[in-house]
């Protein structure tokens, strides 16, 4: 079990890793499903079946197939490819991850000041339902209320 | 069962947001630096689970579900700007959106 969680994070190291060294944009989009769904399964390992299955089922599948539809719908064709290829120029990287790594360094420093382990007990859909309906209602009705204010802006902003 | 350290989950989370702000600071291709903004999105998401399962509270998803739907609701209006752009432009180069008008 505490493999898998290994091996899970490797997954999705590697596959992120993937997307933003890949040139051509759906082959990105398939190694971030992948990211997303390595990451699900971390969830299921550390005890959180709930998000699990939603990361896989709206995440991986509903938000990354908007992508791929838009994608499709733009039609950028094989020159799009040579273009990108152009853009991603060896210097270009240096200063990015020089900042990247500063801050991961910090980050890595911070959090191995924690020296407590965590065993994984299963919280499930009953415990999170409980919150859900109860102290945090009001999180939910402006959580509606955000996705009603996307979709409008997004019809609007697809209009001719 | 067996004991995951708090600070491998943190760091995995730490690891993909940074890997993330890479690709946002690197293209310039606008549909790669949307997806780069999800990958940071995501790890956020997992750095609350792990916060949530080191404590055995279920607030932990809870955040995840509203991080969910915030990601959500930002990629559709993205997305739609995608659109406005490469009707406006023929483009999805970035640099094109240099000016602003007046």
């Amino acid at each position: 079990m505490i493999l898998l969680f290994y091996l899970a994070a490797m997954v999705a190291v590697i596959s992120t890793l993937c997307v933003v060294l890949q040139s051509n944009i759906v082959h990105a989009l398939i190694y971030l499903i992948l990211s997303l769904l390595a990451v699900a399964v971390m969830f299921y390992v550390l005890g959180a079946p709930f998000a699990a299955v939603l990361e896989a089922i709206v995440y991986a599948g509903a938000i990354m197939v908007l992508f791929l539809f838009v994608i499709m719908m733009l039609n950028l064709g094989q020159s799009s490819r040579e273009q990108e290829n152009a853009w991603l120029a060896p210097r270009i990287w240096i200063a990015p991850v020089i900042m990247a790594a500063i801050l991961l360094t910090q980050l890595i420093n911070v959090m191995s000041q924690y020296d407590h382990a965590l065993t994984p007990n299963t919280v499930g859909v009953l415990e999170v339902s409980a919150l859900l309906f109860g102290p945090y209602v009001l999180a939910v009705e402006l959580a509606s209320i955000l996705l009603l204010a996307g979709l409008v802006s997004a019809y609007h902003l697809a209009k001719k | 069962m067996q004991a995951i350290p708090t600070e491998h989950g943190l760091i995995v989370a730490g690891i993909l947001f940074t890997l993330g702000l890479i690709g946002v600071l690197t293209r310039r291709n606008i549909v790669f630096v949307l997806m780069s903004l999800e990958i940071m999105l995501n790890a956020s998401g997992l750095a609350f689970i792990v916060a949530g399962a080191r404590w055995g509270h279920a607030e932990g998803q809870v955040m995840f579900i509203m991080i969910l739907t915030l990601a959500a609701a930002e990629v559709a209006v993205g997305l739609g700007l995608i659109i406005q752009m490469y009707r406006r432009y023929h483009t999805v180069d970035l640099n094109v959106l240099n000016q602003m008008k007046g």
